[in-house]
């Protein structure tokens, strides 16, 4: 932790406890943390991640308690919950659309990341821990998803467990291993519900390694250079506990909007079907938060190199530190790279659009045919890649950037942070 | 420097030689090395196929239920098998495939096991029915026509993989022809599966 600690107890309670165990001083040196006094509200999300973790935690050990992992019993135990169980018609949404809130926050955190250049040196560990805990994320909600033994979830975990049947000589055991069978059963669900309560404990560590790191590097922030002196910045509470707790709030609103209005807006109907291994569903779908990867796993016709990109479209954010080769941070001051991560963004939607549709059907009616979702989720694929491997080492090296404020302090003065 | 290391420096042997205290170093090693992963061996296998899920073993289909362009669908191993009682048109169009144009080349008669009287009855095609791109079960039952995909046999709506009426791959991101199970006649009117 950066600075000296500045915490002297007032009560005779407080020394004794302090010189036993300095747990009052770690909390206040660790709360006021001296913060870049320009974060605007998309520096929230790491406040607002932390309580979606809390509320998938605390909602899930109460659902592990009515729940039960068996091919036989698992989705009445799921209905059980939501119409005997007394508030289980609200635990079992708050925790289903949690997860999908989870991921919305995750995405705009790591766009976030991405604007602002915040994994350029010194915080490429920072971005790697993030990286980490969004796969783990990705883990845990396919493993989750499977547990209400809907269709969907028989058949999307049939289709992911397939990926590892795609594994050249050792493919087959290894899907048998995964599976404890030769096809999707009651071992499956078992093990996927043990890994399901395990995964969020690991996210927890890496979450404290994460905050570990930002406290030890500092906030990045809009302008993407470093606090020079102490007017740079403020303590992050009760400044930014505030900013964070009005953010929240609003961010609980469009919680509660989806739970109470919309509960089964992010879900798919087929779900409440029982899984039947003899009948899949005309049209599988994954989660969308999951739609862009599932997009790029179809755009290519060969099942192995699907998989590899889709892989590839992940491990690509971990390398990232080192494909961006500019100096400066904050995209505000990239005037040409700042369009091309605009291009960015719309192409991750591109392929959240195609990876919901049927690969055949056609999503731009032009010329004769049109262009069908196929070819458009090969074009929004490359361009994906494009942006990590050929855009940013470029652009690093030929874009002329904008002069960079001399301080954080006078940025804010003359209105520019 | 710790004590140890200053320890095991007035021990060594002048010529700097390994001594028994290095000896003892690398077998304690060694031995919690190799105990480390003799006791996670058991902690990894637990998740392979249980006993009672191997022994799931082998099932019999009495084909006599079927008809001339039905198909049936029978679960084993927690997959479905399809029995299609082929029609002459689909035994035709099978047999009429550019062998060399396949992804996945194999004849029509590759795909079949001697009947109970030693030979070839094209008309009761037995297949694995999971799409091999990523397991999903592809549609083409009897009456479905539009579900039967490009080439009249089946069609997977997951990826779009086609098969023929043969069962192979034809076109889409299914790498193989739909698998042919381990079968064997045991009547003129029973098979056995596994």
């Amino acid at each position: 932790m950066s600075g000296h600690s500045t915490y002297e107890p007032k009560y005779a309670a407080g020394r004794w406890l302090d010189k036993r165990l300095p747990i009052v001083r770690f909390g206040v040196d660790f709360m006021g943390f001296p913060s870049p006094r320009n974060l605007n509200y998309w520096y929230a999300f790491g406040g607002i991640l932390t309580l979606c973790l809390l509320a998938q935690i605390i909602t899930g050990v109460i659902l592990a308690m009515h729940y039960t992992p068996d091919v036989n019993l698992a989705f009445d135990s799921v209905q059980r919950i939501r119409r005997d169980v007394p508030f289980g018609w609200l635990l079992q949404p708050m925790h289903a659309v949690g997860a999908s809130m989870f991921f919305l926050a995750v995405y705009i955190h790591m766009f976030r990341g991405m604007f602002y250049g915040s994994y350029k040196n010194p915080r490429e560990l920072l971005w790697i821990i993030g990286c980490l805990i969004y796969l783990v994320m990705m883990a845990t909600g396919f493993l989750g998803y499977t547990l209400p033994w809907g269709q969907m979830s028989f058949w999307g975990a049939t289709v992911i467990t397939g990926f590892f049947g795609a594994i050249p000589v050792v493919g087959e055991s290894l899907q048998q291993w995964l599976l404890g069978g030769y096809s999707i059963g009651n071992p499956t669900l078992q093990r996927f519900f043990s890994l399901h309560y395990l995964l969020p404990f690991i996210i927890c560590a890496l979450v404290g390694l994460h905050v570990w790191a930002v406290h030890h590097v500092g906030q990045n922030n809009p302008i993407g250079i470093e606090p020079k002196s102490k007017s740079d910045t403020l303590p992050f509470h009760p400044f930014y506990t505030m900013k964070d707790a009005f953010a929240i709030a609003v961010f609980l609103l469009i919680f509660a909007l989806f739970v109470f209005y919309l509960p089964e807006a992010l879900g798919h109907a087929d779900n409440y079907q029982r899984a039947n291994p003899m009948v899949t569903p005309p049209h599988i779908v994954p989660e969308w938060y999951f739609l862009p990867f599932y997009a790029i796993l179809r755009a290519v016709p060969d099942k192995l190199m699907g998989i590899i990109l889709m892989f590839g479209a992940i491990g690509v954010l971990f390398v990232l530190p080192w494909l961006d080769t500019a100096k400066v941070r904050s995209l505000r001051f990239r005037p040409i790279t700042r369009w091309f991560f605009i291009i960015f963004l719309v192409m991750c939607f591109v392929l959240g659009w195609c990876g919901a549709k049927a690969p055949d059907d056609i999503a731009i009616p032009i010329g004769e045919h049109g262009m069908s979702f196929k070819w458009l989720s090969r074009i929004a694929t490359l361009y994906y890649f494009a942006y990590f491997i050929v855009i940013l080492p470029v652009m690093g090296w030929i874009e002329k950037t904008k002069p960079l404020p001399e301080s954080i302090t006078k940025a804010v003065l003359s209105g520019d942070a | 420097m710790s004590d140890t290391d200053k320890f095991d420096e007035q021990n060594n042997d002048e010529n700097g030689e390994p001594t028994r205290r290095d000896f003892i170093y690398i077998a304690t090693g060694a031995a919690a090395a190799v105990g480390a992963a003799a006791f996670a061996w058991p902690l990894v296998t637990q998740m392979s196929a249980a006993a009672d899920t191997r022994a799931a073993g082998s099932i019999e289909i009495d084909l006599s239920k079927i008809s001339e362009g039905q198909q049936l669908k029978v679960l084993w191993r927690g997959k479905p098998v399809f029995v299609r009682y082929r029609t002459q048109e689909e035994i035709d169009a099978a047999d009429a495939v550019d062998i060399a144009s396949l992804p996945d080349p194999q004849t029509d008669d590759d795909r079949f096991v001697p009947n109970f009287s030693g030979v070839i009855d094209k008309r009761i095609l037995v297949m694995v029915g999971v799409c091999t791109h990523f397991g999903c079960i592809p549609v083409g039952e009897q009456g479905k026509i539009d579900a039967q995909g490009a080439f009249g046999g089946w069609y997977c709506p997951c990826h779009g993989s086609h098969y023929d009426t043969s069962g192979r791959i034809r076109q889409g991101p299914a790498p193989t022809n739909l698998p042919i199970p381990e079968y064997a006649y045991i009547s003129d009117t029973v098979i056995k599966v596994g």
